[in-house]
This record gives C-alpha cells, sequence and structure tokens, in this order.
C-alpha cells in the first residue's frame, strides 16, 4: 500500500461528475479529503491522500485523465517559499502536524516536511513574511 | 599625561590590532566555549572583540527620504509611496516613511482580523531590495516652487539620501505573550489562541546585545553598529528606554529596560536583513537584523557577555487583559533556554512557545560582523555619551475632558 498526495483542479465542465467515488469504489482507494470546493456549474478543487496498491493508483490516475482534470501528485496546495522564511519558529506551534519544524534545535532554522503537511493553512494566516501561501 | 600600560585595553589598541588584522573576535554565542577552555582572566586576555546580534520585528523604524528636485520644483506637501502615505511636514523634497503605516485605503481592522499585506515596512524592504516605487505627490504650489503634482517611479539609487532612522530598536528583553482569556486574539506578537494553548517571545537571548552589556558600560550613544550590514550607530537612546527595572543577580533586566535609537544609510543594507512584517488583525511592521560588538576593555565586560540563555528570565504576559489594560500583572517568569526548549509549564499545563525574534538570522548577523572585523573592516568607536542607568518610564495621565 502507497499513499500519494494528489491535487485535483475541475473545470467547470467536470465539476458534476462524481469523480471520487468512482475512485473509491472501483481502484479500490482510501481517500483522505484535505481540501475541497467543488460547486457545479463553477471550476474546483480537491487536495487529498489516496491509499492503495501502486497499481490501482496508476490506474486511477489514468483514468482520471479521461477526464478534463488536471492532476498534480505534488504538494500543491500549500507552498512554503524557503527565501522569504526568517527561520524566526512563530509558525511552529500553530503547525498540529509539526509540517513546519526546527530542522535542528541549535542552528534553529526552520524547515517544510511537506509529506505531514495537511494544509490547513494555519501557518499561512500565522507567518508574519509571507513565507507559507496557498495556490487556492 | 600618563603613558596607558601595556597592558591596558582601550578603543584605540583594539582598533589597532582589527586594522592589522590581527584582532580575536568571536560571536556571542562562541564566547562561553573560549572562556571554558582558557579561563575567564587568560580569556579577557585575549578576546578584543564580542559580536552581539538579534534580528525581529522592530516597529519603531522608519526612514528619511531625499528625492532631488524636479523642474519646475515643487515642495512636496503630501506624498503617498507605492499607494503608503509618507510624513512632508519637513523641506521640499524629504519625507519620513514609517514602519507602520498603513497603505492607502487598507480596511485595517474593519473586516476583523485585517490582513494587512502591505505598509510601510514592505515599502522599506522593496527599496533596499532596489525594487522600483511608485512616488505619487500633491502640493499647493507657491511662487519658488510652482507644481502643484509628481506622479514618477524611482528605485533607492535615484535617491540623494535613503537613510534608516529608528527611534527604538534592540529592546534589552521583552515581554513573552500569552491568551488566558477564552477567545483567540490578534496582537504584535502573533496570533494567540485562547485558554494559553501558545506563547510568543521575541529576544535574541544569548546573543541579544542589550542582554551581553546589561549596564551599557560599552554600548552607548555614538557607538558604531552593523544595522542590516550597513556601518551605521546609536544616535540617542532608544524611545522608552527605562533602565531603572528589576533585574537579575547578573544584573540583567527581567523587562523591556534598555534601548538603542539607530541610524544607518540604506543604500549599504542587505535585503536578507529588512524585511516587511504583516500581522493578522494587528498591522505590518519591518523586522531588521541589527550587530553590535561588544569591545572587550576588561575581564568584567567578557564576563557579562558570557551570559546564557539560562540565566536570562522574561516575563509572561496576559495579552487578552494585563497588556491592554496595563495592569502589571506578570503570570510568571521564565527563562530563555526554557523558551527554546517549544514548550514551557504553566500552572500545570504544558504550552508551545513560538518565537517572532529569529536565532538563526541573529546568528548570521553575529557572524558576518565578526568577519567584517576579523578582515579589519570594521572598527570600534568608543561611546560620546552613556545611556541613562537609572531612568524610569512615564505613563501617559489622561486629563481633564478626556478622562
Amino acid at each position: 500500500m502507497i499513499t500519494r498526495k494528489l491535487y485535483l483542479y475541475f473545470p467547470k465542465s467536470e465539476t458534476e461528475k462524481p469523480i471520487v467515488c468512482q475512485l473509491v469504489r472501483d481502484y479500490n482507494l482510501t481517500v483522505n479529503i484535505f481540501r475541497a470546493k467543488v460547486t457545479p456549474e463553477e471550476e474546483g478543487y480537491l487536495v487529498l491522500d489516496a491509499t492503495g496498491e501502486p497499481e490501482d493508483i496508476d490506474a486511477a490516475l489514468s483514468f482520471l485523465k479521461t477526464f478534463n482534470v488536471d492532476v498534480d501528485n505534488v504538494n500543491k496546495g500549500l507552498r512554503w517559499h524557503a527565501d522569504r522564511c526568517t527561520h524566526c519558529g512563530n509558525c511552529v506551534p500553530h503547525c498540529p502536524t509539526h509540517a513546519l519544524d526546527f530542522a535542528d534545535r541549535s542552528t534553529r532554522e526552520v524547515r517544510f516536511f511537506e509529506g505531514q503537511c495537511v494544509e490547513c493553512l494555519a501557518c499561512v494566516r500565522n507567518c508574519p513574511f509571507a513565507a507559507c501561501t496557498s495556490m487556492i | 599625561m600618563n603613558a596607558t600600560p601595556e597592558n591596558l585595553r582601550t578603543y584605540e589598541r583594539i582598533n589597532d590590532r582589527i586594522e592589522a588584522g590581527k584582532a580575536v573576535v568571536l560571536t556571542a554565542d562562541e564566547v562561553f566555549d573560549y572562556i571554558e577552555t582558557k579561563g575567564l582572566e587568560q580569556a579577557a586576555k585575549e578576546v578584543d572583540v564580542v559580536t552581539t546580534a538579534t534580528f525581529g520585528p522592530m516597529c519603531s523604524s522608519g526612514c528619511v527620504l531625499n528625492f532631488g528636485h524636479s523642474t519646475p520644483r515643487m515642495r512636496i506637501s503630501e506624498a503617498w509611496i507605492d499607494d503608503v502615505p509618507a510624513y512632508c511636514g519637513v523641506a521640499a523634497v524629504d519625507v519620513f516613511l514609517g514602519a507602520t503605516q498603513l497603505r492607502h485605503n487598507d480596511p485595517a481592522n474593519m473586516y476583523y482580523p485585517g490582513e494587512f499585506r502591505f505598509g510601510g515596512g514592505h515599502v522599506i524592504e522593496k527599496l533596499v531590495a532596489g525594487e522600483t516605487l511608485q512616488l505619487f505627490g500633491l502640493s499647493y504650489g507657491t511662487d519658488d516652487y510652482p507644481r502643484r503634482e509628481v506622479r514618477t517611479y524611482f528605485t533607492i539609487h535615484d535617491l540623494n539620501q535613503a537613510t534608516m532612522v529608528n527611534p527604538r530598536n534592540c529592546y534589552q528583553n521583552y515581554n513573552v505573550a500569552t491568551n488566558a482569556s477564552d477567545k483567540r486574539i490578534y496582537t504584535y506578537l502573533g496570533i494567540l489562541e485562547p485558554n494559553m494553548r501558545n506563547m510568543t517571545y521575541c529576544s535574541a537571548g544569548q546573543l541579544s546585545p542589550l542582554l551581553n552589556d546589561p549596564w551599557y558600560e560599552t554600548i552607548g550613544v555614538g557607538s558604531s553598529v552593523w544595522l542590516a550590514g550597513a556601518r551605521g550607530l546609536v544616535y540617542a537612546e532608544g524611545t522608552q528606554h527605562c533602565s531603572a527595572v528589576a533585574r537579575t543577580e547578573g544584573g540583567v533586566p527581567i523587562g523591556g529596560a534598555g534601548t538603542l535609537a539607530l541610524t544607518a544609510d540604506m543604500k549599504e543594507m542587505r535585503p536578507e536583513f529588512v524585511r516587511g512584517a504583516s500581522f493578522a488583525g494587528y498591522g505590518v511592521s519591518l523586522a531588521l537584523g541589527v550587530a553590535i560588538p561588544i569591545p572587550i576593555l576588561n575581564a568584567d565586560i567578557l564576563r557579562r557577555t558570557a551570559v546564557r540563555d539560562c540565566d536570562l528570565q522574561a516575563c509572561i504576559i496576559d495579552y487578552s487583559n494585563d497588556y491592554p489594560n496595563n495592569t502589571g500583572n506578570v503570570i510568571g517568569k521564565v527563562n530563555y533556554a526554557q523558551l527554546r526548549s517549544g514548550t514551557v509549564t504553566v500552572n500545570g499545563k504544558d504550552v508551545p512557545v513560538g518565537s517572532l525574534s529569529s536565532y538563526s538570522k541573529a546568528l548570521e548577523a553575529a557572524n558576518l560582523l565578526r568577519d567584517e572585523i576579523r578582515r579589519g573592516e570594521f572598527l570600534l568607536s568608543r561611546p560620546s555619551r552613556r545611556l541613562p542607568v537609572d531612568q524610569g518610564f512615564k505613563p501617559l495621565k489622561i486629563r481633564g475632558a478626556g478622562q
């Protein structure tokens, strides 16, 4: 079993299709949605973790490509801009999963551990230097 | 006049050694190990300078800009730089831009909490980074200055002078903020979650300039400082300088205490140490990196630079009630080693701790200044006046109808 983080962008034409339902039912994936906005007649997005057998995930990705849906299998929703970070650590107590944490307590440099990010966006409102931004 | 004894350390002798490239320079972070190895007396004979530093938001900062004269001339009476208002109540083409000035039409906290994405601090960041900004100015027009409006673009290189003038930087020590109420609050120390779910401190602790010179023996009016990479100086005591405060046995203040007014040429600054800051629900500010050299004139001065985080205390203040209402109540005291561990226990509860002061950036500044001094590029200057050592701090008394 592996887990892939997916960012799906739905243009207007695809928002009425029950795509996530098919991912679960037809490809045996366990889906954990972090953020979603899918409204009929509007464009939308989904940020989710899909867990399943590697071949099921590959098949699901091929299935998604048959729609007019943009798929990014990177952590696209939340970005940490290393060049804007001053390493103050103000974000650290606000990050519930320690995705933002000191890499090393002695040098006190902040690092972003992307895999742990659940895109709660607490860092976006807490960072004074706009080092964390949300794509959506 | 008597000749100075050979072994006595003076500013002149330290500067001679710096110019000869022979000075022994350490950061306040490196000095502990050196003293441990050599012993205090021997270390004091060897070490010439200890560099200290801090990086954090310093609201009482700003800059004076001179635009030069247009044809025809204009006595600018109102000005906006990238839509941020600048003060024009000085000479024709001089303006003062403050770090916390909001952009024109910023809704502030009208839609609470406001975002405050751009303001004076961000304009200053863009200036130092060499970016292009817009000047819009108005005037009433006079016989000698007939132009009544200007809209143009400029960079820092087009200005005659761009001088940072900061009435208060480098607070000796600072409050640790928390929120004991049941509602989230938005402060200049960040977002504080209810029921003390987090707390924020803002000091470089053992690396911080005035915590390494608690009685202002070497840092005074006229001292050379490294202000965001530029050769600057302390031009006065900082506003709210208040040295008559509670101190530890080692003489180090437990609360705010001393402050410095700093100035330097912005054209020499490094952009990574001049950063606009936005505090949701509060406003805008400017984060600066400052490094200050301490000449080791005697063993006592060296001993005081060897202060450690575990010996430096700060007060935890409730920013939901005690701070706004100026009650003077303190929830408790903690030392910086506890704060840096990331968790502090208050009334039996573990509270996660964040910081608005960057130790990593402060260390970078202290290292840069150390290397400049080692290369003979940065000389020390003897203060022309000591900062007040026994000065209080007056509150604003509201008299008459306003009461």
